[in-house]
């Protein structure tokens, strides 16, 4: 075919004695965006990266313009005209956002900051793009970032195109936005690959759609022929539901109040300002908010994590029924109240796990308190292990294997696992399905509403909003550290929560 | 009074260019995510090189000494010696990813063992007194421009340096255009922030850090080659160098990664190592506190920049890290 800009032929990649991507095929062509769907360690992001030439492929062969390539190193890649956005950007800190475009790109002519932030209001202008060439990226918002990687490619004169899960940080608004601009560069001539879990993103934004299951090449359909339930039923390779039942709360009782909290970062900022709510037994709270807006600092604070300036955190025992501060309490006591935390940081292990420890050490985390002698009991946190496995469908060799080795996800189900074990009175979940893929998200969804109907009281920060208002009972909406609204889930509406999470001063 | 201080200040400026040197190349060579705790070893192999090129030119010229071959002689072999430091520096972190600070470490103890194995030799064999002179082809390194000397005060604080000592300025502002103002430097300090994304964005990273620790390296093995030559005026003796090295690495820390700073702060810091000789009447005990100065001011530049809190203002991000682009 004339217009395949890219083309894989039975690309074939192992990483030890795990094989990531088995004899995948796939076309794009020129003016078209692909989806490549897939579940989490499908291998849709070591396929891509076997395009932008960060591996290389054990078998098979590429194609660009119908001619065979060899890439070997990303700079092979540019040189083809493949431009790869990564899910985690590669971008620095430190350096303003004309510093990164220029960056490795060896234009003939004197190096001259001033040319490049030319060059680069002209694609801004091209494509609609706002940025401020001149502005650090430490300063940037999530979106801003995203934006300087796509001129980034674009600058270098990318005709293809690769974005790995763009929309997992954005607004609801935001996204829109970028499917703006990529309809526009697929209008001027570009080939366009885009990664995403979301399928209504999917349908939306797509003209065809490449499924992987573990590794394998599924199919590949026309966007317009087929709906969520087909591309579900071929990415799982089972009929999954994908329905959460929300229960109406059971005898709601007042569980935790939240009252003026404010948190001030080293730095001086305010990170939480006047925040207060109500979290009831038997409810699921969610907290929406673009990634930074004080999520993080208000759960740590609840924990007994964080230095809070003002404000009071009071906890109602359910059995005594008892109000308690938990200000001046130490994190183990609040623990023992049976406030539990687990939280999901964007790097997954940062928070809670240790690497290199296997799944029963990393349980024995929360209960090395418990024994009663100076040795290990290694059987209770053992049994836990096997459990959460088994339940959790966690795919592991074995419970003694460092979580390090496992994938993104698996790692997740047992830190989120774990946390639920514990049978809580207060479970904080912060962003539990962060990059997993339907079936395990489902999973964690329902382990959540069954906490909820053993009368804890669950507070879930989400980052999908669809999901938000289908799983909640309450979304609590932060801006930059404020409330700026609380609205009941049922009924509420995606693009009244995206305003109210950038609605500023008020 | 003008006389004291005008020759405090050319103490100063005298005893800091050994660290400018070094700061410089441990400056470039932090650029790169690569902190090279060695540096203190190479400056001691940089300035034996030096001595045993020097050693055997002398001999060999005999007495018709050669102004040309007397200075390229003992230069070439000391960035040959450090060159050499910096290669094993480089193969073990770069190549074999191993650890930068047992590394580093290691091979400041294998340069000062070299430097005084074979500089203690040669002073034992053929020096007076335990230790070796080798003024002839020091005064070459110390040669001044010939006006200095009819310029008074002006003159001796600004011309009366051997060229090693004017090199060493150059050298750390090439090095801080270099950084701020070219592609090369740009991809450098990318390479230190973020190997990865450096990677991603089509630098070898390798080659980068590779050139960057044999760049710094011999940057750095000059100022020990300065110190035997013009400093110490062509003697070798075993352990003369003292604790410079370490402190050319905590002035990488006062000038904040930059060489233009680094070139001032050198200055500083010489100061504050010889100041103690300017202050009348201290007792031996006190002197020791003096010493203490440079450490001092070290300190202080770390509190006030990590209160500080600007980005800028910190190490390179993945200083201390090794690199592996197929890493899960």
């Amino acid at each position: 075919m004339s217009t395949a800009a890219l083309e894989l032929k039975n690309v074939t990649k192992r990483f030890g004695n795990i094989l990531a991507n088995n004899n995948v095929s796939l076309t794009v062509n020129k003016g078209e965006i692909l989806s490549v769907l897939g579940e989490n360690g499908s291998g849709k992001t070591t396929l891509m990266n076997m395009i932008s030439g960060i591996y290389y492929p054990d078998e098979g062969h590429i194609y660009i313009d119908g001619k065979e390539v060899l890439i070997h190193s990303p700079r092979d890649a540019f040189n083809h005209g493949i431009g790869m956005i990564h899910q985690h950007f590669k971008l620095v800190d430190v350096f303003s956002a004309a510093e990164n475009i220029a960056l490795g790109f060896d234009e003939p002519g004197r190096f001259d900051l001033k040319e490049v932030s030319k060059k680069v209001s002209e694609i801004s202008k091209k494509y609609g793009f706002n940025l401020d060439p001149s502005k650090k990226i430490y300063a940037m918002s999530v979106s801003e970032k995203q934006t300087v990687e796509i001129i980034k490619v674009l600058y270098r004169g990318a005709d293809i195109l690769i974005l790995d899960e763009p929309t997992a940080v954005l607004t609801p608004q935001e996204t829109e936005k970028l499917f703006k601009i990529l309809r526009s560069m697929r209008d001027d001539g570009k080939a366009i690959i885009i990664i995403t879990h979301k399928l209504h993103e999917v349908l939306e934004i797509s003209d065809r759609v490449t499924i992987l299951r573990k590794g394998e090449y599924i199919d590949t359909v026309e966007t317009s022929k087929t709906n969520e339930a087909e591309l579900t039923e071929m990415m799982v390779g089972k009929k999954v539901s994908l329905n959460i039942d929300r229960t109406e709360p059971k005898d709601p009782q007042k569980r935790l109040t939240i009252q003026n909290l404010t948190v001030i970062s080293p730095d001086g900022t305010k990170v939480l300002d006047n925040v207060g709510f109500t979290a009831k037994s038997g409810e699921i709270l969610g907290i929406a908010g673009i990634a930074g807006s004080g999520q993080r600092e208000l759960l740590e604070a609840v924990a007994g994590l964080q230095n809070i300036a003002d404000g009071k955190i009071t906890y109602f025992d359910p059995s005594s029924g008892k109000a308690e501060s938990l200000r001046n309490k130490t994190p183990l006591q609040i623990r023992d109240l049976g406030v539990r935390l687990s939280f999901v940081p964007e790097d997954r292990l940062g928070m809670g796990l240790v690497g290199n420890m296997d799944i029963t050490d990393n349980m024995m985390l929360r209960s090395y308190k418990s024994g009663k002698t100076v040795f290990l009991e290694k059987k209770p946190p053992k049994s836990l292990a096997e459990k959460i496995v088994e339940e959790l469908e966690v795919v592991t060799p074995s419970i003694s294997t460092p979580v390090r080795r496992l994938s993104g996800g698996n790692v997740q189900k047992v830190l989120v696992g774990r946390e639920i074990s514990s049978n809580p009175t207060v479970l904080m979940a912060a962003y539990p399905v962060r990059g997993l893929d339907i079936n395990s998200s489902y999973l964690i969804y329902n382990l959540l509403n069954r906490q909820k109907e053993n009368g804890a009281a669950v507070i879930f920060v989400g980052e999908d909003l669809d999901v938000l208002i289908e799983l909640c009972d309450w979304i609590l909406v932060l801006s930059s550290g404020r409330v700026s609204g609380m609205i009941p889930a049922r009924g509420a509406k995606k693009e009244e929560i995206g305003l109210m999470m950038t609605a500023r001063g008020k | 009074m003008i006389t004291t201080i005008v020759n405090f200040l050319q103490r100063a400026i005298v005893q800091g260019i050994p660290l400018l040197y070094g700061s410089c190349g441990e400056i470039i060579t932090e650029k790169s995510g690569n902190l090279n705790l060695g540096i203190p070893g190479i400056m001691y192999v940089g300035a034996v090189s030096g001595v045993i090129g020097a050693f055997f030119n002398e001999r060999i010229a005999g007495d018709k000494l050669n102004p040309f071959f007397a200075v390229l002689v003992p230069l070439l072999c000391s960035l040959l010696g450090s060159l050499l430091m910096s290669l094993i520096y480089g193969f073990l972190t770069v190549t074999l990813r191993s650890n930068q600070n047992v590394a580093g470490l290691a091979l400041t103890t294998f340069g000062v063992g070299v430097g005084n194995f074979f500089g203690g030799s040669l002073a034992t064999l053929y020096g007076e007194g335990g230790a070796l002179s080798l003024k002839r082809t020091s005064d070459f390194f110390k040669t001044a421009l010939p006006f200095a000397s009819k310029l008074g005060d002006f003159g001796k604080l600004f011309f009366s340096y051997g060229f090693l000592a004017y090199l060493a300025v150059i050298v750390a502002i090439v090095a801080a255009i270099i950084l701020r103002k070219t592609r090369v430097g740009l991809n450098l300090r990318a390479v230190g922030e973020s190997p990865a994304t450096a990677d991603a964005a089509g630098i070898n990273v390798n080659r980068y850090k590779y050139l960057a620790i044999c760049i710094g390296g011999m940057i750095a093995g000059l100022g020990g080659l300065y110190f035997i030559m013009d400093y110490t005026c062509g003697v070798w003796s075993n352990g003369g160098f003292g604790d410079r090295g370490w402190l050319a690495i905590a002035l990488v820390i006062f000038a904040i990664w930059k060489p233009d700073m680094a070139a001032l702060g050198s200055a500083l810091f010489g100061g504050l190592y010889v100041v103690y000789i300017f202050i009348p009447n201290l007792s031996r005990s006190s002197q020791e506190l003096f010493k203490m100065l440079p450490y001092l001011a070290t300190i202080v530049v770390l509190i006030a920049t990590s209160m500080r809190k600007k980005r800028e203002h910190q190490p390179p991000q993945s200083l201390g890290l090794a690199y592996f682009r197929e890493d899960r």
